[in-house]
C-alpha cells in the first residue's frame, strides 16, 4: 500500500517539528536545569533552604500580594473594559492603547515612577504620608506595582467577551420584566465568569513573577518586603546558587499548581457557559 | 387585549423607517407584518414592544395609553429572530427568569414552567443548556420563556427566519395550533408570504415604512390593494402598457379596462399570476401569445413552464396542472400560445 499524505495543508510535519524544538529549548530545557541544579542539594539542605523563616515570609508575601493584585484587578479591569466597549466618548482610541501601556513599558520605568511618586517628598506622597498611608517601601506598594502589571491581562480577556453579548439578550430580558440592575447581574455578569476567572489567573500568574517594579518600590527588607523573587536574587549574590535554585523550583511549582487550576476552571466554566 | 398603533412614525438618523403608520389588532387574534426587508415591519413591532420609542404617534394596549412606559413594565412576551436565550442557563431557568424577576414563590415557578416545558414539549431537557439544543428547540424555549410570565400580548420578530426549511414549516403550524389554544393577542413579523398567509388571521404589509394593504389572507391574495401588494406576493407576469379609451393595451394584446375611459393614454401595468395563464396547443380564437417552452419544471404539485414571447420579448411564467401538462405532452421547444383567464390593470404613478 503506497503511503500516500492525504492532509490538505503542508508541512506538518515540519511546522510540528519546529515547534517542538523551540519550545523545548525556549521553555523545557531551562525548566529541566532548574530542577537539575537544584536536585544538586541533598534533600535535608533543599528543604532548610526553601524553609527557612525569610524564605516562607518571602512565599507568603508573593503569593498574598498576587492574590490582592489579581482581585484588585478583576474590578478595575471590569469596569474598564465595560467603559471600553460599552460607552463611545472622545479619545477612545487613545485610552485603549494606554491599557497596553503595562505590556510595554519596562517595569523598572514603572518601579522608579511609582516610589518617586509615593516617597514622602513625592507628588502623591506629600499628601498621602501625613495621612499615615505609606504608599512607597511597603506592602501596599508591591501591590500598587503588581495591580500595574497585571492591569491590562484583564481588560484584555474581557473585552472580547464583553463584545459578544447581544443586544437582544439584554433586550429579551428587559421584555421579561428585568430592571436594568437585574439585567446587568443575573444576564451579563454571570456571562462573564469564565472570562473573569482567565483574566484573575492570568493576573496572578504575572504578579507572582514580577521582579522588575517590586524591586524598586518596596524596599525589600527580609521578612517585610521581600518577595520571593528578590530573595532569589540576594542568595545569587551571596554565591549560594543551589539554595537559589531551590527557591526558584518552589516558585515554579506554585507557577505550575496555578496553571493547572485554571485550566480546570476554563474548562469547568466552558462546559457550563459554552 | 387589543394593541392600537396610531400615527407612529421613527427615523433612524435620515431613514425614514416608519411615517404616519396606524394599525388595528383585535384581542386574541394572530396578524403577521409581511413586507420586504427595509420596510420597517421590525420597528413597528419593536415600537409596540417598546424596544423603540416612536418620534411621534402613540401605542395603545386596549385603552390604556403604553407609549411612554419602560419595556419592563408592558409585559410583552418577545422572541427574537436568533432566540436570545441566556446561555449561561438551564432551559428551566431561562422559562423561569421572567417569575422570578417578578419574585414568584419557588413552588408556582416550578409548576408554571413544568407547564410551559410540557406545552412546548420539551420537559425531558429542562436540565439542559441552550448550547446543547437544536435550532427548533431553542425557539420553542425561547418562547416559553416569553409566554411564562402571561403576557399580555406576544411579539415574535420573524420567530422561524434561522431555522431550515421542514423545522419552519413544522414549528408554524405548532405556533398556530398553541395561538389556538391560548388565544394571546400576537403579532409576529416575517418576509415569507406562504408563513404569514398560512399561520396569520390577518395580515398587514408593509413597504417603505408605510402599510400597504391589511386584510385576511384570503382578501389580500383575491383583491390585492396595488402593484406593490400583487408583485410582492409573486408568482405573477408583469407587462407594462398604457391605458385608452376603455383598453388596456400591451403591444397588440389588449384587455377590456372600463375605469379609463378617457382618451389621453396613461400608462399602465397588468399583472396576471402564473397559474391565470392557460397554455393551449393552438390557436382557439381567444387573445393569446404565440410562444415557444424554454423551461419546464414538473417536480411539485403543479408543472412549471417558462415560455418566451419573442413579439413582446418577454419570458412568461406559467403554472399548469399536472393533468394538462400529460394531455399536452409539453417539452422544452414547443410552440404554445399562451391565453390568460384574469388580468388586473394598475393605472398609475407607481413604479416597480
Amino acid at each position: 500500500m503506497n503511503d500516500v499524505n492525504r492532509r490538505v495543508l503542508p508541512g506538518f510535519r515540519l511546522s510540528l517539528g519546529y515547534t517542538l524544538a523551540y519550545l523545548g529549548v525556549l521553555v523545557l530545557v531551562p525548566l529541566v536545569a532548574c530542577f537539575l541544579k537544584a536536585a544538586t542539594l541533598p534533600f535535608d539542605r533543599f528543604w532548610a533552604a526553601v524553609s527557612t523563616d525569610r524564605a516562607v515570609a518571602a512565599y507568603e508575601l508573593t503569593v498574598g500580594a498576587s492574590l490582592v493584585s489579581a482581585a484588585i484587578n478583576v474590578v478595575v479591569g471590569l469596569l474598564v473594559a465595560w467603559v471600553l466597549v460599552r460607552y463611545e466618548f472622545p479619545m477612545k482610541r487613545v485610552v485603549d492603547s494606554l491599557v497596553d501601556l503595562p505590556f510595554a513599558l519596562p517595569t523598572a520605568v514603572a518601579g522608579l515612577v511609582y516610589s518617586s511618586l509615593y516617597v514622602q517628598s513625592g507628588w502623591l506622597g506629600r499628601f498621602l504620608v501625613p495621612l499615615g498611608i505609606q504608599a512607597a517601601y511597603s506592602r501596599l506598594a508591591i501591590v500598587l506595582v503588581l495591580v500595574f502589571v497585571g492591569f491590562p491581562f484583564v481588560v484584555r480577556t474581557l473585552e472580547p467577551v464583553l463584545e459578544r453579548i447581544d443586544a437582544d439578550v439584554e433586550e429579551a430580558a428587559a421584555c421579561l420584566g428585568a430592571s436594568r440592575l437585574q439585567t446587568v447581574t443575573r444576564v451579563i455578569f454571570p456571562s462573564l465568569y469564565p472570562a473573569l476567572v482567565t483574566g484573575f489567573a492570568l493576573s496572578f500568574a504575572r504578579a507572582l513573577g514580577e521582579y522588575g517594579s517590586v524591586v524598586f518600590v518596596s524596599g525589600n527588607m527580609p521578612f517585610k518586603t521581600e518577595i520571593a523573587p528578590v530573595l532569589i536574587v540576594a542568595r545569587l549574590e551571596e554565591f549560594a546558587y543551589a539554595e537559589a535554585t531551590a527557591i526558584a523550583v518552589v516558585l515554579l511549582v506554585i507557577s505550575f499548581a496555578v496553571l493547572v487550576v485554571v485550566n480546570l476552571l476554563e474548562r469547568w466554566s466552558k462546559r457550563v457557559y459554552a | 387585549m387589543s394593541i392600537t398603533v396610531k400615527q407612529v412614525s421613527k427615523s433612524f438618523g435620515s431613514f425614514r423607517a416608519l411615517e404616519h403608520v396606524s394599525l388595528e389588532v383585535a384581542g386574541g387574534s394572530l396578524v403577521a407584518l409581511l413586507g420586504p426587508s427595509g420596510s420597517g415591519k421590525t420597528t413597528l413591532l419593536r415600537i409596540i414592544a417598546g424596544l423603540e420609542v416612536p418620534d411621534a404617534g402613540t401605542v395603545l394596549y386596549q385603552d390604556e395609553d403604553v407609549t411612554e412606559a419602560a419595556v419592563k413594565d408592558r409585559n410583552v412576551g418577545f422572541v427574537f429572530q436568533h432566540y436570545a436565550l441566556f446561555r449561561h442557563m438551564t432551559v428551566f431557568e431561562n422559562v423561569a427568569f421572567g417569575l422570578r424577576v417578578r419574585r414568584w414563590p419557588r413552588k408556582r415557578v416550578k409548576e408554571r414552567v413544568g407547564e410551559l416545558l410540557r406545552l412546548i414539549q420539551l420537559d425531558g431537557l429542562a436540565g439542559s443548556y441552550p448550547s446543547q439544543l437544536s435550532g427548533g428547540q431553542r425557539q420553542r424555549v425561547a418562547l416559553a420563556r416569553a409566554l411564562a410570565p402571561e403576557p399580555k400580548v406576544l411579539l415574535l420578530d420573524e420567530p422561524f427566519g434561522a431555522l431550515d426549511a421542514k423545522v419552519r414549516q413544522d414549528l408554524r403550524q405548532w405556533l398556530r395550533r398553541l395561538h389556538d389554544e391560548i388565544h394571546v393577542t400576537s403579532v409576529f413579523v416575517t418576509h415569507d408570504q406562504e408563513e404569514a398567509f398560512e399561520v396569520a388571521d390577518r395580515v398587514v404589509i408593509m413597504n417603505h415604512g408605510h402599510v400597504e394593504q391589511t386584510g385576511t389572507p384570503r382578501e389580500i391574495f383575491e383583491r390585492p390593494a396595488n402593484p406593490f401588494v400583487m408583485d410582492f406576493l409573486g408568482n405573477v407576469n408583469v407587462f407594462h402598457g398604457h391605458v385608452v379609451r376603455g383598453r388596456m393595451k400591451v403591444g397588440s394584446f389588449e384587455v377590456d379596462y372600463p375605469a379609463h375611459p378617457h382618451d389621453e393614454p396613461r400608462p399602465a401595468t397588468a399583472f396576471v399570476r402564473s397559474h391565470e395563464l392557460e397554455l393551449l396547443a393552438k390557436r382557439n380564437g381567444r387573445p393569446s401569445l404565440e410562444g415557444k417552452v424554454v423551461h419546464v419544471s414538473p417536480a411539485g404539485p403543479v408543472v412549471r413552464a417558462r415560455v418566451f414571447a419573442a413579439d413582446f420579448g418577454v419570458v412568461l411564467n406559467v403554472d399548469v396542472t399536472r393533468d394538462r401538462y400529460a394531455e399536452l405532452g409539453l417539452e422544452v421547444g414547443d410552440t404554445v400560445y399562451v391565453a390568460a383567464r384574469d388580468v388586473r390593470v394598475y393605472v398609475q404613478d407607481y413604479i416597480i
